[in-house]
């Protein structure tokens, strides 16, 4: 029989809790303590309205260029609501609603986008690495940090964020076959929004899901509704758990939407319709998610109208200190340090000679 | 002391840091069971094992891209990349991230990765196992540049290499894997990066070399001497980045005639970076223009005749005469 059928061993689900009109199904529910319900409700707020807060800073060019996350909030926040502060996340540039999760200053943010290298600083109590700009480069990273995590014989994860284009990149390949060959402690969340920039999700790749990638490295592979807080929980959750447990890797893929630009230098009318922004406009994340809460009791009628006014004022207190702490910064002495450990020689004649020539041209402007 | 290669050397540089500091991880294709195709990480398998020397999937960025993750967590990989003709992949990784993360951090995360890979010609080896492309890693602010000339700066390098706290390209010259024997001791020795040496004392003119050009280099100068009685100081630069220059510009004004001998191409070479150096730094002492004996701006040509493209003796000799004539 030269010719046989290979049985593969997994399928890929699909996860939906929570869909788009707020109907929750039961069964599947996450076990998730109030508290922390209502935290995340916050979070979401505060990051949408932040995220426009920062489109109007860039528009009145009082910030630089950004990428919005509008519509994602949920899958940023269902993934990393679960982890320890001593697990590592590791994002690519899009997942400021973890960030902020995670512990980041609003201001932080503010002043990042506005050209400091100051706020790139990660404090020592934060497990997280810097935003990574080239597409899909970081995942490796997270599977070294995993790797080690499990040399060093820890329980933490390493989670780390990625969109749908980054799957075409061979660095993603690389960095889930070295997981599954290492079987590591690693959480790769892709955060499939249906464009990077101009190219829609149909013409990355021609496989149906991005979920079923995992199951060529033989790690687990789930796709969820990534506007569904609570089923973008409950994948992350298993995983987290899984990866605690020594068994490896998994690979979720959230279904979302980036509702806004890609960054406030791209123009979306050129590649997308307005029909199809509308469309997902339905399946919004935190609206849902506030029909659950009030079903659930948390969120009184009344209680979205102050949580807006309290986000409001959270931001306009954080945009107030970042332009406060933006006139004590600036030194250009500072593109000198953090090069290497210690500053070569060399390094140190040119940072003189920036001095010297500050003071020398001051005549030539 | 015992008298080793320094494929030996660095074996030895290798077990001693992993004796020394459990963070040290080596990885790479082939560096576990096989010992490395060149059998540098020979033995470490079965003394540290495979926790500790991992065989990796054949990906060049992945491995660079995940050693970059464990330095992050405050491991030590010293990744091997089985030829620097495959590392390009890790190009991306290196300029992206290895040499970035502290100062995208600002301070937070040092990435103190070393790449190994062996580099240069005169081996008689495949497309893409004899190229030089040292400048590609000279060029990048946040990497250090290594190069070792024989067994036991190779050792005493390595050793400084891995305790680095930066990330590390460390280039290893192939042809003198196994051409000669040194004294390596067995105790600890480590030399400080970004340090050259005067390899040889001279007062007549100066030659610049580094890997495996330091012994044509080396032989150019005794043949000076030999034949022509003429005292060439030789400079052996070790580090190519961040570049000590202090050992140039000094011996480039005691001499005022310099050469310059590397196997890359020429131009963007390291040279053009020492030549610029020593005009900013010792322009008025120079007597003639600098000289450049180097490899070709081609590709290198396949073996039968990869010896007319790198330099040897008789060109480094030649140009040293022409300095001293002119």
């Amino acid at each position: 029989m030269p010719r046989t059928r290979i049985e593969l061993a997994d399928a890929i689900e699909y996860l939906s809790i929570l869909d788009e009109n707020g109907t929750l199904d039961r069964s599947l529910e996450p076990s998730i303590p109030a508290e922390t319900l209502l935290r995340l409700h916050r979070t979401m707020l505060l990051a949408r309205r932040f995220d426009e807060r920062l489109l109007s800073l860039q528009r009145q060019g009082r910030i630089g260029t950004f990428p919005p996350i509008a519509g994602q909030e949920a899958a940023h926040l269902g993934a990393v609501a679960m982890l320890r502060p001593s697990d590592w996340i590791v994002p690519a540039f899009r997942e400021m609603a973890a960030d902020i999760w995670r512990g980041r200053p609003l201001e932080s943010i503010i002043v990042y986008n506005n050209g400091f290298n100051e706020a790139g600083r990660i404090p020592a109590d934060r497990n997280d690495m810097p935003i990574s700009i080239p597409v899909g480069s970081q995942l490796l990273h997270a599977v070294g940090i995993a790797w080690a995590i499990k040399y060093r014989g820890q329980s933490d994860v390493a989670m780390t964020f990625f969109g749908d284009g980054a799957t075409s990149q061979g660095d993603f390949h690389e960095a889930l076959n070295f997981s599954g060959v290492f079987q590591v402690p690693a959480i790769f969340v892709c955060q499939n929004n249906q464009w990077a920039i101009s190219i829609p999700r149909a013409k990355q790749t021609r496989s149906p899901t991005l979920a079923q990638k995992a199951l060529a490295y033989g790690i687990a592979g789930i796709q969820v509704d990534g506007n569904d807080l609570l089923a973008v929980y409950a994948a992350a959750d298993e995983a987290v758990q899984r990866a605690r447990a020594g068994q490896g890797a998994t690979l979720i893929e959230c279904v979302t939407y980036r509702m806004a630009v890609h960054t406030t230098a791209d123009d979306p009318k050129r590649y997308r319709t307005d029909a199809e922004v509308e469309e997902w406009r339905r399946k919004d994340p935190i609206t849902r998610f506030q029909t659950y809460l009030a079903a659930k009791g948390l969120l009184a009628a009344d209680a979205v109208a102050a949580e807006e006014a309290a986000v409001q004022a959270e931001i306009q207190a954080a945009v107030d200190r970042a332009e406060e702490q933006m006139k004590r910064l600036g030194d250009p002495l500072l593109m000198f340090e953090h090069a290497y450990a210690q500053m070569p020689a060399y390094l140190k004649e040119q940072r003189e000679e920036f001095i010297r020539l500050r003071a020398e041209t001051q005549e030539e402007k | 002391m015992p008298k080793m290669t320094m494929v030996q050397a660095l074996n030895l540089a290798l077990r001693q840091e992993m004796e020394r500091d459990e963070s040290v991880v080596v990885l790479g294709e082939d560096v576990g069971v096989d010992g490395g195709v060149f059998r540098v990480t020979d033995g470490l398998i079965q003394q540290f094992g495979e926790t500790r020397v991992v065989d990796t999937p054949l990906a060049e960025s992945g491995i660079v891209g995940m050693s970059i993750g464990m330095a992050v967590y405050g491991l030590k990989p010293v990744c091997e990349i089985q030829f620097s003709g495959f590392s390009y992949y890790t190009l991306h990784q290196m300029e992206n991230h290895a040499a970035r993360l502290r100062w995208r951090s600002q301070g937070r995360y040092g990435v103190p990765l070393v790449m190994r890979a062996p580099y240069g010609g005169g081996v008689r080896a495949l497309e893409h196992h004899s190229e030089s492309r040292e400048t590609f890693w000279s060029h990048i602010p946040g990497i250090k540049m290594v190069i070792p000339s024989g067994p036991r700066n190779a050792r005493a390098l390595l050793v400084s290499a891995i305790r680095d706290p930066d990330p590390v390209v460390f280039y290893e010259p192939k042809a003198l894997y196994r051409a000669f024997r040194e004294e390596v001791p067995e105790e600890e020795e480590a030399m400080p990066l970004s340090r050259s040496l005067i390899a040889r004392e001279g007062r007549d003119l100066t030659l610049i070399a580094y890997g495996a050009m330091m012994r044509p280099t080396l032989e150019a100068a005794e043949k000076l001497h030999s034949a022509h009685g003429v005292e060439a100081e030789v400079i052996d630069l070790l580090t190519l980045s961040p570049m000590d220059d202090s050992l140039l510009v000094a011996s480039a004004r005691k001499t005022g005639r310099v050469a310059v001998v590397h196997e890359a191409p020429r131009s963007f070479g390291p040279g053009a970076e020492i030549i610029a150096r020593l005009v900013e730094k010792a322009f008025y002492h120079l007597e003639v223009p600098v000289a450049r004996v180097t490899g070709y701006d081609v590709v290198i040509p396949l073996f039968s005749r990869e010896t007319h493209y790198l330099p040897g003796v008789p060109r480094i000799v030649h140009a040293a005469r022409q300095l001293l004539a002119a």
